[in-house]
């Protein structure tokens, strides 16, 4: 029998208690437990950042991370940027008004890592953001409408 | 009636529910008593399987079934799977068995499923199989693949000659033989993956009460999949159900494809009488995925003294991998892009398409057309050199005069229809391009950079693409008694928007808005026939079909209409989704009680002869391909030092026709640029001597980034297509076509102080700083 604890994470604001296999990653911990499956996960070796989620308010990659590591932890997925069930995000709703996503599936690690990047740098260039997200991948936007998405953003949360 | 959401910039229905976590992709399903399937695979690129024993995998607790081929029905054994084209120039239509029998043909053939109560379970089994392999001599770099003697991909094959043929109009040699100027390159491109962020994956469902699977696959032709599932698994298309998921994260060509995964996945729900789950992980898309672009070119090109093209000829072989699934398409494209925008009056290329024991090649986003495009802009930026006349001007001065459209090249294209391109201004794209590129004036850029030290470098690259390709893809719109407009259509989208797009061309005809409109895509028991979304073909296709079907509807409406309010057809209109009498303020009609009126009484007739319900089906048929084009200048910098290659401007001019949304086609055109120079300067699928594939993860592997990405300056040229009623042209590709040709020309031009000719892509950071040092070393 795998070798399992009990776990207690706060995700989203709600604490969770489960018992998980030691070796279960927190990206399937959250998806595949708890049915937040906003978190995508697109090489499962950390380098496309689709899966990034905050831990603590810092970004980490829930696909190298296990669900045990995060015990006692605070974390915030995609699902829980947003202020209610009704309204977007600013960060959010400037994404779709720049056509930053396209298939979606990049979507939560992008907002994510500009979620805290923004946090820490609230009026970036144009180059900072490139940087700050070099280390998540997208296929269907060329990232021009992500990087827009990430300025406008900026300006909004300014306000 | 009038148009205010075709060609307006509307926001995507699609976004807030993906922005919010709150998309529906396939490995987010989640159904009672669900199993999980894990692939073993070939760890060799040829090998005979000697042995397979699945003893110890199948008694590890939570494994539910191992299938091998000998656990597959007989007759299922050596049903390999359907070629989606024949060609009669295949001499051997190699495709895929669902599981390999006793030869493995490359690393990453599917030998065996595990299926157990989770993944992590599925894999511990996996790893469990006692297989024993006999490596087999493999066939890897095409080239050698065609000599005597050479290893065959396919033991017991004569040869690794998949396919022959030989495309051809004018008399090519008399060209050559009078031509004032006559250049000749040898080219190589290699080897990507599409790598949609989103793998592969399937999850089947069997119903035993009706006797009926259900298979939702993340693909891009569920119809496609249909098809071959009921025959592959001997069941009728009332027994099987295949559904695109809504969201599906990414496609770009091999996701068209029918895999054998689906078949075994679907077998395994089916035998088991349980829902199996299979989400391919990055490594598997890697391993088994298709890939593309592998072809070496011999070409040369002859002009006169005026630098007017005379002719071009010269061979290609294609790399096709193990497998031909999608026949000889891909090469074929390549072939007839050649020409492209010029007029070329001669012109034989004759094409070798080489079996090797790799993973299948099948279209990725360009199909063909990028190293078609390379190839072509490369002999024309040689013979700018070698005339001295300047690469643009040379360009200009053969490209096909506006005056002359439709064009005609003398070509047969692969929808077996005469290459005619339909519309477009060709001379104005590159002009465009050309300005935005700031052509003129780089010439003292350059200049005063190289006094810096510094290396600038200006490439441009054009292209002709047929998109819209047939046959059709329909779409039904219905209007029920809730009065909800819904649109149906067998197109599947990976982010391209098209609930948002189909949604705009049928809430015009009722005056109503995006949101009233609900589009189901990718399910084929919604509707009885479609295609798929590859060849840049939906807008054309299913755009056509969903703008003639909401037409009929809404006349329909009106015919309805006009009965139940005793008013003359053509007094009528429809706005805001109510049928109003034009002067008339006060009386209309919605157009949920027209669906009622027409959903009829028990006992009582429909009025005026009326057929039953508010609804209409249209498949659109494009008399033949729509033919976009457009035009890229990119200026780059060359770190001489590091090999690195900065893009500091990329203009494209771009014409696809009648702009549905230009949000949506700027977001193509911006992602395929980058995709383009993924495949100019980083995306290198490599193998080893033994076609063991050696760049298996994304550190490897390497997909452009944001800092690498270059921000694009677009401007639009619009030539509507006169084939379709809606005038649109395919834009999901174009923007990856030229890519790497302009910037490779621009890295070549840059390294110009060199003497440095660069005849392959990708040309990455190592290749530039190995030319560079090879340049700089006396020669002997």
């Amino acid at each position: 029998m795998a070798d399992t604890r009990s776990i207690t994470v706060t995700v989203n604001g709600q604490p969770y208690t489960r018992t998980v296999e030691t070796r279960l990653t927190l990206a399937d911990f959250l998806r595949h437990e708890l049915g937040l499956t906003g978190t995508h996960l697109g090489c499962e070796h950390g380098v496309c950042g689709a899966c990034t989620v905050l831990v603590e308010g810092r970004t980490a990659r829930s696909c190298l991370m296990l669900a045990v590591q995060a015990a006692g932890k605070s974390i915030v997925t995609v699902e829980g940027i947003a202020p209610s069930e009704t309204e977007l995000h600013p960060l959010q709703q400037a994404f779709q008004d720049n056509h930053g996503l396209q298939c979606g599936f990049c979507t939560p690690g992008m907002l994510t890592t500009l979620l805290e990047f923004l946090g820490d740098n609230p009026d970036p260039t144009e180059a900072e953001v490139r940087e700050a997200i070099s280390g998540n991948l997208c296929r269907c936007t060329g990232y021009q409408g992500i990087v827009d998405a990430a300025l406008d953003a900026a300006k909004r949360m300014r306000k | 009636m009038g148009a205010k959401l075709l060609g307006a910039r509307v926001k995507r229905m699609e976004d807030p529910a993906l922005l919010t976590g709150r998309g529906q992709y396939v490995d987010d399903l989640k159904l009672s008593g669900m199993l999980h399937a894990a692939f073993v695979r070939s760890p060799f690129a040829h090998a005979r399987i000697r042995k397979l024993d699945a003893t110890r995998a199948r008694v590890l607790p939570g494994v539910r079934a191992v299938i091998t081929v000998a656990d597959l029905p007989a007759d299922l054994r050596a049903r390999r799977i359907p070629m989606l084209v024949p060609n009669p120039a295949i001499k051997q239509p190699w495709t895929q068995l669902p599981l390999a029998d006793d030869e493995a043909c490359y690393a990453g053939e599917p030998v065996a499923v595990v299926v157990a109560d989770s993944r992590y379970l599925a894999e511990d089994a996996a790893s469990l199989l006692d297989i024993d392999y006999e490596p087999l001599p493999a066939a890897c770099d095409c080239r050698d693949a065609l000599k005597p003697g050479a290893p065959v991909a396919h033991a017991g094959s004569p040869d690794n000659v998949g396919a022959k043929f030989t495309v051809q109009y004018g008399n090519v040699d008399a060209a050559f033989a009078g031509a004032a100027h006559v250049v000749r390159r040898s080219l190589w491109c290699h080897r990507g993956g599409s790598h949609s962020m989103e793998g592969r994956g399937v999850v089947a469902r069997y119903d035993a009460m009706d006797d009926r699977l259900t298979l939702w696959s993340a693909t891009q032709s569920p119809h496609i999949i249909r098809r071959n599932l009921t025959e592959l698994l001997g069941l009728d298309e009332e027994q099987v159900r295949v559904i695109a998921p809504p969201d599906v994260g990414g496609g770009f060509g091999p996701k068209t494809i029918f895999y054998s995964e689906e078949a075994i996945v679907g077998l395994a729900a089916r035998r088991l009488g349980r829902p199996v789950k299979w989400i391919e992980d990055r490594r598997e898309h890697f391993l088994s995925a298709t890939q593309e672009r592998d072809q070496y070119w011999d070409v040369e090109i002859a002009l006169d003294a005026g630098g007017k093209i005379r002719g071009v000829r010269g061979s290609m072989i294609h790399d096709t991998g193990a497998f031909l699934p999608w026949g000889i398409i891909s090469p074929y494209i390549s072939a007839t892009t050649v020409p492209g925008p010029y007029v070329v009056p001669n012109f034989k290329l004759e094409v070798t398409v080489a079996l090797t024991n790799k993973v299948a090649t099948t279209p990725v986003r360009g199909a063909g057309r990028p190293q078609a495009v390379f190839a072509m802009e490369r002999l024309m930026d040689a013979a700018a050199r070698e005339t001295g006349i300047d690469a643009a001007e040379l360009r200009a001065r053969n490209l096909i005069p506006t005056d002359q459209m439709p064009y005609k090249v003398g070509l047969v294209f692969r929808d077996g229809k005469p290459v005619v391109y339909d519309s477009g201004d060709y001379p104005k794209c590159q002009q465009i391009a050309l300005t935005h590129g700031k052509y003129d004036s780089f010439a003292e850029r350059q200049r005063t950079a190289r006094a810096q030290g510094r290396y600038l470098g200006i490439g441009i690259g054009n292209y002709v693409e047929g998109t819209g390709l047939g046959p059709f893809e329909g779409a039904t719109v219905r209007i029920g008694p809730s009065g909800k407009i819904f649109v149906f259509t067998g197109g599947a989208p990976q982010g391209q928007g098209h609930q948002t797009t189909l949604a705009q061309l049928c809430a015009d005809k009722f005056g109503v808005g995006i949101e009233d409109v609900q589009v189901v895509t990718g399910d084929t028991g919604k509707i009885a026939n479609g295609v798929g979304t590859f060849a840049s073909r939906i807008a054309v296709n299913a755009g056509s079909s969903v703008h003639l079907a909401s037409l009929a509807v809404r006349q329909k409406a009106l015919k309805v209409a006009s009965h139940i309010l005793e008013a003359a057809e053509e007094d009528l209109d429809i706005e805001g989704g109510r049928i109003v009498v034009r002067g008339v303020p006060n009386m209309s009609l919605g157009l949920a009680e027209v669906a009622k009126a027409v959903a009829g009484m028990p006992g009582f007739a429909l009025p005026g002869g009326i057929e039953p319900g508010l609804e209409a089906t249209e498949y659109f048929s494009p008399p033949q391909s729509a033919y976009c084009n457009g035009s890229h200048c990119v200026e780059v910098e060359v770190d001489i030092e590091t090999g690195h290659v900065q893009i500091l401007n990329y203009a494209v001019a771009h014409d696809c026709g009648t702009l549905i949304n230009p949000l949506v086609v700027d977001g193509q055109v911006q992602g395929a640029v980058a995709h383009g120079v993924g495949n100019a300067l980083f995306e290198w699928m490599k193998y080893d001597a033994d076609a063991q594939p050696v760049t298996t993860n994304l550190a490897e592997y390497l997909l452009p980034t944001a800092p690498e990405s270059p921000r694009i300056v677009l401007e639009h040229v619009i030539s509507p297509s006169p084939l379709n009623p809606i005038g649109v042209k395919g834009a999901g590709e174009g923007g990856t076509i030229p890519a790497a040709a302009a910037i490779i020309a621009a890295v070549e031009n840059a390294l110009s102080p060199f003497g440095i000719e660069i005849s392959d892509a990708p040309i990455t950071p190592a290749r530039i700083v190995e030319l560079i040092a090879a340049a700089r070393t006396p020669k002997q």
